[in-house]
């Protein structure tokens, strides 16, 4: 019979990715409502010695795939391992991040074993009568919420977005950690890697910040984001954007919030100039608490913050910065 | 060389609203349009083409009767033939049911390189193009942002959040296509009469694929997955919304309320 619930870890240069704790998370609230076991899946080159960390993180047994083929994320290697994975352990539920690796290994991994896959899961949990997997995602840019349900095959598969769920503190406990052996055979290298290019933007992943001063298309200019990086600096944080202040052109897509962008939580999100439309709401409105300024009182933002300001942004925000670096 | 394009017609979600009283989508006047990661794929084929005279490119896509139009559009960028897979049977199907039957429509026709979009606007799922290439049997390589050929491979820019890689695979494979790969061209005024004047639009419905689909695994019953219910979100509970304050007041309003929250 299925059983446990597994999580697709995801190490790059043998660091573990922030989504595998997430998962590890939102995986041991699923498996104590099951009672089962939350099992880790590491794959890599030289990677055994950060298996602990996932442990530490929440799961009771992680299961160590470990060869130089996996050095470099390659699909075919990484599909058979984790298929390999899956077959002999039988799992319930296994969940994967919705990131460039898992949105392609999920994929090919739910075609081969015969399961359904739900992609981009914003909630997970089990029905509490019929002990299925409830996956609920948006659709339609947003607009739509669905819950599916993936009944008769298994196991049943997610994915999940970075910052989507939430890692648990960090504890003592010792999970088993397992070698699992694939025999790999250079058949299965199937392409071939020519050139890793570590594209290292300076820019910084706002899905680790804990506080973001967003702007949007309110600023009117690529100049109005100084002021932003003025009032992010003095609180700690960094700067973010919507979708339109992307799109003309006025700061980098790497810090799009937002459906087709990023998905953020951090403690304090200042949005400013933001409509608010539900694409971007998508991405942030899981957030500690928001503050938004803006001067159309009818901006939907309002409908989604905790604090309100119906003004000009040009004159509150260097205001603000000002009044911040006065405060201890 | 022979490409073939995987397209699918969605709404554009831009345009999408909701009915406020039922919380379903009004799709009564909603435009559609090409999915723009596909619409890229289709003119990444099209580059390839003109790389390598004698290529052709099909543009195949899976929906009811009225993705004709989307597929007319393909024809008149450019593209040599158009096949509509359409039938009730393959109706209602979840990603896994899609793939299954588009792979079944792909094993009828010759092909060296499959291109599909990453993703598509209305449902954002990025599985259909890496469950065909598992149903076919062939190497991936999605997140495209480059492609080029090389000999008997292709030399595709494989996108990362943190890096990219250059790989290369031989063909035949599949590619999913970044809406960056290729900036769609606009369609022609002689190419809009050719594709409804002198190309055609195949249409296959189940009988045609008799003999390379599985019935088990297409459709609502094909599908492992199910939705058991949508809604629209349930919206925030409203916080506190200030209007008519002065900056200074706005300033002193904020910065008591992130003391209060120990923000600062």
């Amino acid at each position: 019979m299925s059983k446990n619930v597994f999580v697709i870890a995801e190490q790059r240069d043998g660091k573990i990715m922030k989504v595998s704790y997430e998962l590890i998370g939102k995986a041991r609230e699923l498996a104590n409502d099951l009672g089962q076991d939350v099992v880790a899946v590491l794959m890599g080159s030289g990677v055994e010695a950060v298996a602990g960390d996932l442990a530490k993180a929440g799961a009771d047994k992680v299961i160590v795939v470990d060869d130089p083929i996996l050095a470099e994320y390659v699909t075919e290697p990484y599909a058979k391992a984790t298929t390999a994975v899956i077959k002999a352990n039988d799992p319930e539920i296994v969940l994967f991040g919705a990131s460039s690796i898992g949105r392609d290994l999920a994929p090919r991994v739910s075609a081969r074993i015969h399961t359904g896959l739900t992609a981009d899961c914003t909630k997970l949990e089990i029905d509490p009568e019929t002990k299925l997997l409830n996956m609920t995602r948006p659709a339609f840019g947003g607009n739509i919420m669905a819950t599916i349900l993936c009944a008769d095959h298994r196991p049943q598969m997610a994915t999940v977005r970075p910052g989507v769920m939430q890692a648990l503190e960090s504890c003592d406990k010792v999970g088993t950690v397992e070698k699992f052996v694939v025999e790999f055979t250079p058949a299965d290298m199937n392409v071939e890697i020519c050139e890793v290019v570590k594209t290292d933007k300076k820019s910084v992943d706002i899905t680790e910040a804990k506080i973001l001063v967003a702007g949007g298309r309110g600023l009117g200019s690529a100049e109005g984001f100084a002021q932003l990086k003025d009032l992010a600096n003095v609180l700690g944080g960094e700067v973010a954007a919507s979708r339109a202040a992307v799109d003309s052109g006025w700061i980098e897509k790497d810090l799009q919030v937002g459906q087709t962008g990023k998905t953020v939580r951090p403690d304090l999100y200042v949005a400013c100039g933001i409509s608010g439309a539900i694409q971007h709401a998508a991405g942030m409105e899981e957030s500690e608490f928001i503050v938004a300024i803006n001067k159309e009182e009818s901006a939907p933002i309002f409908g989604i913050c905790d604090l309100g300001i119906v003004g000009d942004l040009n004159k509150i925000v260097p205001k603000l910065t000002e009044a911040l670096k006065k405060v201890d | 060389m022979k490409i073939v394009v995987c397209a699918k017609q969605v709404p554009d979600t831009t345009e999408v609203k909701l009915d406020p009283k039922t919380g379903t989508l009004i799709r009564d006047g909603v435009p559609s349009i090409i999915n723009p990661d596909d619409k890229a794929g289709i003119e990444a084929a099209l580059q390839l083409k003109e790389k390598c005279p004698g290529s052709t490119v099909t543009v195949l896509s899976m929906g009811p009767a009225q993705a004709d139009v989307a597929l007319r559009e393909a024809l008149a960028m450019g593209c040599d033939e158009a096949i509509l897979v359409t039938d009730r049977a393959f109706g209602g199907a979840d990603t896994w049911a899609t793939s299954s039957t588009i792979a079944a429509a792909l094993k009828k026709i010759d092909y060296d390189v499959i291109i599909t979009g990453r993703q598509a606007i209305d449902g954002d799922t990025a599985q259909v193009g890496p469950q065909i290439a598992e149903h076919l049997g062939l190497p991936q390589v999605s997140y495209a942002e480059n492609v080029e050929i090389d000999g008997d491979c292709l030399k595709v820019q494989r996108q990362f959040e943190d890096r990219y890689h250059i790989i290369k695979v031989k063909m035949p494979c599949v590619i999913t296509a970044l809406a960056e790969l290729a900036e769609p061209r606009y369609m022609t005024v002689g190419g809009i009469v050719d594709a409804y004047d002198s190309k055609e639009v195949k249409v296959w419905g189940l009988e045609d694929l008799k003999d390379t689909v599985d019935e088990a695994n297409i459709g609502l019953k094909g599908s492992p997955t199910r939705v058991k219910q949508s809604f629209t979100k349930q919206p925030k509970a409203a916080g506190t919304v200030l209007k008519d304050l002065t900056p200074d007041e706005a300033v002193d309003a904020i910065v008591a309320k992130l003391k209060e929250k120990y923000i600062i």
